[in-house]
């Protein structure tokens, strides 16, 4: 048990502990789909600095301007020292505010390196997060709540992030189909600037409705929870697999591929979620640094059985962090190319993927 | 390796196979070259000097010449990023945004842009470093004062005009590149005090604080574009300057080598930039490369800290008389510290007590700066000084609304916001009693035991007892480059009440504790983390593998983790040093070989029961208190200048009727800003005691100042029994320059045999009755063939490095073993037949360029900031060495100006110089009394008389003087600086790069040593094993 100070909203919840070592961007993070169900510790002690921005402001294209959705995703936040007061030209209110606003409970002033070195060592755990406004918190009440609650491993969370209805967002000619599984808007706002429409459709469509669209290539996002709760993307992926049109997976995304694929994925025991990872392009052997947030990953070995082979591998600890098709067009990364927060060393993966999918345009004609 | 620094532990020959004590210029590398025919020259390691002479080296063929590659960054790519305009080009082309400016060769073409771009402009210098010679210019006078001076001290005659963008962010990044195309970014940092102040005198954060993720990740992207577009190979660092109203930004520069950036970011993250460079420069990639902390994980990878790093520059105005304390575009900062912590407010209250200026934080000193003013202080906010965030603390205690003081200061909002949380919290302390809620708070940001005693009219020990009862106790945390995300074993440490487990445990180290020097200063600089490492390694080649290194300066070898089993990235105050004792449980603590700092820790460290390891504390007092020390060297019949403490007045105008004028005066009680000075007539001496505080607790001493007399420094190493004498070092100047600033030679040569052996005879008897254990420096004058005492320091001395690398005995070392309780070897002391080298000759480097308004004049206060060493077959060679690596220009012919007082006129001294000047083909432009007495001398031809409306400005503008020779009459140094021509003239000639001599030794030295390179070449020799 760990004693703290509250802040946001009042509550108790429960969900999965992870940390993540990124020193900036908070606001990306917490709006991260990906991190749904899951209570974030911020490893960087001082967090709130620069405050929060307007997070309804669209761009031209109607996506949220500074955030990743249109909410807070986490189910609550661990920092070790919160700014209650934050100077940004484009804040509107600090991070405290924002999570009372969402209804999202914070503890600040803990030891959180000490936390990271217990999540290091046993492992990522269910969690209870409790803020409350009242002296005593029946602990023994809430311990065994949360030995009943729901174990984020066995947790389908498409309901909770997937768009109900496709949307289309961008005025180009072309389409792109991004399969929501929880993407992020920086998935989106890059297709765009690749000069394609977004159609993004819910993550159980069916290969019929998909091709409607015409899409020169299909995206499948990242978003949290095991993949193989998926059941119904990987069947879809599996699918659009043989009929050879070009998919990209981005994190949870390539995980469904991989498993459309013939691959196995395992959960890791903590997870990478940093934008320090350095990651090998194994085809020009050049060693990229990536931003990354997942928890499950693709079994190396089971690469040699399925169809795809090794792009991207973790430095560190060797880790598959990017496959290609052995044959087809379809390519995937575990980390995030779209950055937001971290770096954008890899933005040109996306540039890849606009190679392949133009050239099997200029193919079939 | 070639540098002339003597001081640093770079030059011990442990960790180059030859060491050239050379200045760092082409004339000298290329001979280097001619003897040695490498094969590769790394130009990225030795700062902006090596980078100018690298680019030298290749513009005149050298480096093609003898087929030398240069490894790491090529020269090309120096070039384009160091002249301004080709680097603006670069920029343009990668699509990272630069300022609107333009590089001018001349004032009218400066003047033109100024007017295209508005006032304020900012005036920047190609090719130099610290921003020497740059500045902002408010009008066209400030303008033409500016661009003159940095056109004479660019190295291609070439200034940037720009517009100012003071109230901007300033941001920089430290990259990596390897030559496969990897780049990655060490961290970047933060500057509080914004674009206003060069990045040298700022307090720094790292990582950022005020950038959000776009903005961080925009400038990154920008740095590593420009890092790839230049071609860096090795490492980096990029300046940006970002707008506070939107994502806006600008780079302002790009240094293609290692900086003091990068050293900070070395430190503040874990990640050897410089030993990684170097691996990158040799041909390796990043990824395989390890990460030296980890050593499970790749070096290719980019820190994640868990902590927050502060680093503070220290300054010494105090020790310039006329200096401005004014911060602006030019570096004045001597050293710096650097505070790790998890909190802001926590980081920046340690790094003040690091800077050992007698301030136990931002608030809750003994002496706040407090101003009561509104005005006043607004000014000080415009206006920043060394204690600029103090008066952030009173603008806010004087509820000045925040946005006005980050208006007027430039400093984000956030900062500021900080500091008021001490603020509040000085208050909560100051209302209410002791508990443990507001305990834990203010150690969370930073207070200290003394701090929160003075609140609360207790003891500082009193607050400990208290504290640890209440159980409110620092942690130990490890700095791991990855934020725990992957097991360590570091040993790279820092103390913080921002969390409630150690990361580790110590069990029966039974270790021993090694206290450093804190922020390099005048009069304790590299000198002693040379002592401190060779402490360290002393310790451990006598079998010690428990060694910890307490010290908080980034720019030392001491802070390098692999230097030592544990070590504490932490404030040198008895309060941290008892809790890491705490931890530790050491068998003991050296406090001999960290300068000041450590020794006057020891007294209070011993009081607290800790063992002090080397001369027993009581043997220590003996040497510092005067008294006591006078009553040891009467009972050894040991002479020294007449000397008494005081507490009235009369009594002390009395006594120095009697030592007859001049006399030394300094306080026994040291305060900051009083100092020592030396006194010529009694006027002179009532306004000295007018100013500085005497009554029974504040005594002044004042003691015979001897003119004409030489000053002998003895460094030595004793067991207690066994005295080893390292050397006897000569002063090149009369006394009364400070033993830093003068300039020495190993061996003696104006020393007769008795006088030696009395030196010998004194050092051993000394000694013996003090029982030294380790090192010792013994100050001794000699007047009249009589040797005088006049001071006793029972720890490393200044000399040693020098020492060390001249007779090639390491003092620290040998202390190390006597430390142990072991006896020394028996190295029998032939003093003058022992050096490896004929002569060795020690050069002190003066920053006054630095200092606007400083006088170049020296005296008892020392003012230099470093110093070089140079060694030849006889004394001239080395000399001739020696000066041309303090940087001064040795003019083969030309035009000397003298201007002398009619007190130093006949000095024989001084007339054989300007004798000699003459015989070698000088003109003299001089006054007509000296022009008369020089004619008598039959030296007419050369010499003219200055006329009396003279411009001097335009004289030196003009390029027609080589050399200027005036020795300030003692009242001129006193004197308004404003009224003073003399003092103009001095400061004028500095800003140009003139050599300005103002002492009978050293015109005489400098005319020596042109007379000789007339004849004679200098001699190349290296330092070995």
């Amino acid at each position: 048990m760990v004693d703290g100070i509250g802040f946001g909203y009042p509550k108790c919840v429960f969900g999965e502990i992870v940390f993540n070592t990124g020193m900036v961007g908070y606001t990306e993070a917490i709006t991260d789909p990906s991190y749904n169900g899951q209570i974030l510790t911020f490893t960087y002690p001082l967090i709130g600095n620069y405050g929060v921005p307007d997070i309804n402001q669209k761009d031209e294209n109607g996506i949220e301007k500074y955030a990743e959705s249109n909410k807070i995703q986490v189910k609550g936040v661990v920092i070790h020292d919160l700014s209650l007061n934050s100077n940004h030209w484009n804040s509107i209110m600090t991070l405290d505010e924002w999570l009372y606003n969402e209804k999202i409970p914070g503890i600040f002033s803990v030891d959180t390196r000490k936390i990271t070195k217990k999540l290091r060592k046993e492992g990522v755990m269910m969690c209870a997060l409790v803020v409350s406004d009242s002296n005593d918190i029946d602990t023994t009440k809430i311990k065994s709540k949360l030995k009943k609650s729901m174990r984020y491993n066995h947790q389908n969370f498409m309901e909770l992030v997937s768009t109900k209805t496709t949307q289309t967002l961008g005025q180009n000619s072309k389409n792109i189909v991004v399969i929501d599984t929880g993407t992020k808007n920086a998935i989106l706002r890059n297709v765009i600037g690749m000069g394609y429409n977004v159609i993004k459709v819910p993550w159980h469509t069916k290969v019929e409705k998909i091709l409607q669209y015409e899409p020169y290539g299909i995206i499948i996002s990242n978003g949290p929870g095991d993949p193989k709760m998926c059941l119904e993307t990987i069947s879809t992926a599996r699918t659009l697999l043989e009929y050879n049109i070009p998919i990209l997976g981005i994190c949870l995304g390539a995980q469904i591929l991989a498993l459309a694929g013939n691959a196995r994925t395992y959960k890791l025991k903590y997870g990478h979620r940093s934008q320090n990872k350095p990651c090998l392009n194994v085809d020009n052997s050049r060693t990229y640094i990536t931003s990354q947030n997942h928890g499950y990953c693709i079994d190396y070995e089971s690469l040699k059985d399925s169809e795809f082979k090794l792009w991207f591998v973790n430095v560190d600890d060797k880790t598959v962090e990017g496959i290609k098709h052995k044959q087809n067009k379809s390519i995937a990364v575990q980390f995030h190319p779209e950055a937001n927060p971290g770096p954008y060393d890899c933005k040109y993966v996306f540039n890849a993927f606009k190679k392949i999918v133009e050239e099997n345009r200029s193919c079939q004609k | 390796m070639i540098n002339p620094n003597v001081a640093t532990i770079q030059t011990d020959t442990k960790f180059a196979d030859k060491v050239y004590l050379l200045p760092v210029t082409p004339d000298y590398v290329n001979r280097v070259i001619e003897k040695e025919m490498p094969d590769g020259i790394m130009l990225g390691f030795g700062g902006q000097t090596a980078l100018n002479c690298g680019v030298s080296l290749f513009d005149n063929g050298t480096i093609k010449k003898y087929g030398i590659n240069v490894l790491g960054t090529k020269i090309n790519s120096i070039k384009l990023s160091e002249d301004r305009q080709l680097f603006k080009d670069a920029m343009n082309v990668c699509n990272v945004p630069t300022l609107e400016s333009k590089a001018v060769k001349s004032f009218n073409d400066a003047k033109n842009i100024a007017n295209q771009l508005g006032y304020p402009v900012i005036i920047r210098v190609a090719y130099t470093l610290g921003g020497k010679g740059g500045g902002v210019a408010r009008n066209e006078i400030e303008l033409y004062e500016v661009v003159n001076r940095g056109l004479n001290a660019s190295m291609v005659g070439q200034v940037l005009i720009e517009k100012y963008i003071g109230s901007w962010k300033q941001i920089e990044y430290e990259i990596m590149r390897d030559c496969n195309g990897n780049s990655i970014t060490i961290c970047n940092m933060e500057n509080i005090l914004a674009m206003k102040i060069h990045t040298g005198d700022n307090i720094v954060v790292a990582p950022s604080q005020t950038i959000d993720n776009y903005e961080y990740h925009l400038l990154r992207t920008a740095a590593i574009r420009a890092a790839n577009h230049v071609d860096i190979i090795g490492e980096c660092n990029v300046q940006f300057a970002v707008d506070v109203d939107s994502s806006k930004y600008v780079v302002i520069e790009m240094n293609p080598r290692l900086s003091r950036s990068s050293a900070l970011a070395s430190k503040a993250t874990g990640y050897p930039i410089a030993y990684m460079s170097t691996k990158i420069n040799l041909g390796y990639s990043l990824d395989e490369l390890r990460n030296s902390i980890t050593k499970k994980t790749t070096a290719c990878f980019e820190p994640s800290l868990d902590y927050i790093v502060c680093k503070h520059p220290r300054w010494d105005f105090n020790k310039f008389e006329f200096a401005s304390r004014k911060l602006g575009t030019t570096m004045k900062s001597t050293g710096e510290v650097m505070a790790i912590g998890r909190t802001f407010e926590e980081a920046l209250q340690k790094s003040i007590r690091m800077l050992d200026i007698n301030k136990d934080g931002l608030v809750l000193n003994k002496y706040d700066n407090e101003i009561d003013d509104e005005e006043d202080i607004e000014n000080h906010l415009i206006n920043p000084n060394n204690f600029i965030l103090h008066y952030v603390a009173t603008a806010i205690k004087k509820k000045i609304p925040i946005e006005k003081i980050a208006k007027l200061s430039s400093i984000d909002p956030w900062f500021i916001n900080k500091i008021k949380n001490i603020v509040e919290l000085e208050n909560k302390l100051k209302n209410n009693k002791i508990n443990h809620k507001l305990l834990t708070a203010s150690k969370k940001r930073g207070f200290s035991d003394k701090q929160i005693g003075r609140a609360m009219n207790i003891d500082e020990k009193e607050v400990r007892t208290i504290r640890k009862k209440m159980n409110v106790l620092p942690v130990v945390k490890q700095i791991d480059t990855l934020s725990a995300e992957w097991p360590t074993q570091t040993n790279y440490l820092y103390l913080t009440y921002g969390g409630n487990e150690n990361d580790f445990h110590i069990k029966n180290d039974n270790g021993i504790i090694v206290l450093g020097a804190g922020p390099y200063r005048i009069g304790s600089s590299v000198e002693f983390d040379w002592g401190t490492v060779n402490m360290v390694f002393g310790l451990q080649e006598n079998g010690e593998k428990n060694v910890s290194i307490i010290n908080c300066n980034p720019e030392t070898v001491s802070t390098d983790y692999d230097v030592c089993k544990r070590l504490y990235f932490e404030e040198l105050t008895i309060e941290r040093i008892l809790d890491i004792i705490e931890f530790e449980k050491p068998r003991g603590v050296i406090t001999s070989v960290g300068g000041q700092i450590a020794n006057n820790l020891a007294p209070i460290l011993n009081k607290n029961k800790i063992k002090i390891l080397g001369t027993n504390p009581k043997y220590i007092d003996q040497a510092e208190d005067r008294s006591k020390f006078s009553t040891v060297l009467d009972k050894l019949n040991i002479s020294q200048p007449v000397w008494k403490k005081f507490s009235y007045f009369n009594e002390s105008l009395e006594f120095a009727k009697f030592a007859g004028y001049p006399v030394i005066a300094r306080p026994s009680y040291v305060l900051s800003g009083s100092s020592m000075k030396v006194i010529w007539s009694e006027e002179e001496l009532k306004k000295y005691l007018e100013k500085a505080v005497v009554d029974s607790e504040h005594q002044i001493v004042i003691s015979k100042y001897m003119v004409n007399s030489l000053e002998i420094d003895v460094d030595g190493v004793s067991d207690s029994e066994t005295v080893i004498i390292g050397a006897i070092i000569e002063h090149v100047d009369n006394a009364g320059i400070h033993s830093g600033d003068a300039m020495m030679c190993i061996p003696t040569r104006r020393l007769s045999k008795e006088i030696v052996e009395n030196i010998v005879s004194h050092t051993k008897k000394i000694v013996r009755e003090l029982k030294i254990i380790g090192t010792f420096n013994i100050q001794f004058i000699v007047s009249n063939k009589t040797v005088y005492v006049i001071e006793l320091n029972i720890r490393a001395s200044r000399s040693m490095p020098f020492v060390a690398k001249l007779m090639k005995i390491n003092l620290v070392k040998l202390a190390a073993s006597a430390i142990l309780n072991k006896s020394l070897p028996n190295i029998h002391n032939n003093i003058d037949k022992n050096t490896r080298f004929k002569f060795g000759v020690k050069i002190p480097q003066f920053s006054f360029m630095q200092l606007d308004g400083a006088d170049i004049t020296l005296g008892v206060e020392m003012q230099s900031t470093g110093e070089v060493a140079c060694i030849g077959n006889d004394f001239y060679d080395a000399a001739t060495k020696g000066l041309i690596s303090a940087g001064y220009k040795l003019p083969k012919s030309g035009c000397a100006m003298v201007i002398i007082d009619s007190h130093n006129m006949h000095d024989n001294k001084i007339i054989k110089s300007i004798t000699t000047l003459c015989k070698i083909g000088f003109k003299i432009l001089t006054t007509k009394k000296i022009k008369m007495l020089l004619n008598e001398l039959n030296e007419n031809e050369s010499i003219i008389e200055l006329n009396k409306e003279y411009n001097f400005i335009e004289l030196f503008y003009s390029k027609k003087i080589d050399l200027v020779i005036n020795i300030p009459n003692t009242s001129s140094i006193t004197n308004n600086k404003d009224s003073n021509e003399e003092y103009q003239i001095r400061r004028k000639a500095l800003e140009l790069s003139i050599p300005v001599l103002t002492t009978k030794e050293m015109i005489e030295l400098f005319t020596n040593v042109l007379k000789w390179l007339k004849n004679n070449n200098t001699s190349i020799q290296f330092l070995d094993h």
